[in-house]
């Protein structure tokens, strides 16, 4: 069929075809479907194997569950959410109590007169370190993230 | 199943979102009982096991909770919801290519014949049955996901094409061309048994 050898035409064929098994295709156009058929037996044989494939995964559905997930289903959301939080509360303690013991650790050492220069000169060194990679990361999230212009594409 | 819903419907669901919206732990609760069925089907059509399913739509809504301060009152919830259930379904079936090898990924598909497993009478019908439906679960395996989601919305949730379009956010056309390929592979690979 000639139309149907043209980029355009073969994509129109194949959403009459589409809509007509799904149903959605008026009786107009269901009627310029079945010229296109009648015409051409390689598309009528291809419809043949959709038109039987539609029946197959009509008569399928997805298996249900057991009763029971529905209804323990909202409970174990609840659960995940507080369970969520006290991950949340969890690590914010730890945080703020590793630090506070460091920080009490290096006030130690560095008030300690019997401490090695090279081991205080370390302790700075680090803070100084970490305090850059936090600055760092802060404004990267804040700036370059706001400006990033792929941010919304899925990936 | 529609994502529309009648006038009482959508006032009483954009009531529940305003609460939720608010941190209302029980009005979130009433919208996790009336979505969770479609949420958790739409993640088993995705991802093709019970318990990835489960586990998914169940972390959907611990995100959409997490997440409420952005849902809009005036969009239907499931369609919000459809988008993290999606991404959430996509991102593990991603991991779960990488990690395994293509024999380990062949999840069991939860598939059963519509009213249930059909008293078939003659045996060597409903072996051909049941051959049939272990073959069609493996090519909806196999099938890219963008067309599979397509095909899960059309076949098991019966969406109409708009809604489809509505929920994945693509072209009405993009929806039937997803279909046709989609389908012509599954033909394809049923080819002999169809």
């Amino acid at each position: 069929m000639k139309e149907r050898g043209t980029d355009v035409g073969a994509e129109r064929i194949r959403q009459l075809m589409m809509r007509s098994l799904d149903g959605e295709l008026p009786a107009r156009e269901q009627e310029e479907l079945e010229r296109f058929l009648a015409a051409d037996p390689a598309l009528r044989e291809e419809w043949n194997r959709l038109v039987r494939l539609k029946e197959v995964t009509q008569s399928m559905m997805l298996r249900k569950p057991p009763d029971e997930v529905w209804k323990d289903y909202w409970a174990s959301v609840y659960s995940r959410l507080e369970r969520g939080i006290a991950w949340i509360l969890l690590s914010i303690g730890a945080i703020v109590l590793i630090s506070y013991g460091a920080w009490t650790g290096v006030q130690q050492l560095l008030a300690n007169v019997t401490t090695p220069w090279f081991v205080k000169a370390a302790i700075l060194a680090t803070l100084v370190g970490l305090v850059v990679l936090f600055v760092s990361v802060v404004r990267e999230k804040l700036y370059v993230g706001r400006r990033e212009p792929y941010k919304d594409i899925e990936r | 199943m529609e994502i529309a819903l009648g006038e009482e419907a959508e006032a009483s669901e954009r009531a529940l979102v305003l609460r939720a919206r608010a941190g209302d732990r029980g009005a979130f609760g009433e919208l996790v009982t009336r979505y969770m069925r479609r949420a958790y089907y739409v993640a088993l059509g995705l991802v093709g096991s019970h318990d990835d399913a489960l586990d998914l739509s169940q972390e959907a809504f611990v995100r959409a909770f997490r997440a409420r301060a952005s849902l809009d009152p005036d969009r239907p919830f499931y369609a919000w919801l459809y988008q993290i259930v999606r991404r959430l379904c996509f991102n593990y079936l991603r991991d779960r290519k990488t990690r395994s090898s293509r024999l380990e990924q062949a999840a069991p598909w939860l598939m059963d014949e519509v009213g249930g497993r059909m008293a078939e009478s003659d045996p060597a019908r409903s072996a051909e049955r049941s051959e049939l439906r272990e073959r069609l679960e493996v090519a909806i395996e196999a099938l890219p996901e963008r067309e599979r989601e397509v095909l899960v919305l059309k076949e098991f949730e019966g969406l109409r094409y708009r809604e489809i379009a509505e929920l994945v956010g693509i072209p009405i056309g993009t929806v039937m061309s997803r279909l046709y390929a989609a389908r012509k592979r599954l033909a394809e690979s049923l080819r002999g048994v169809l």
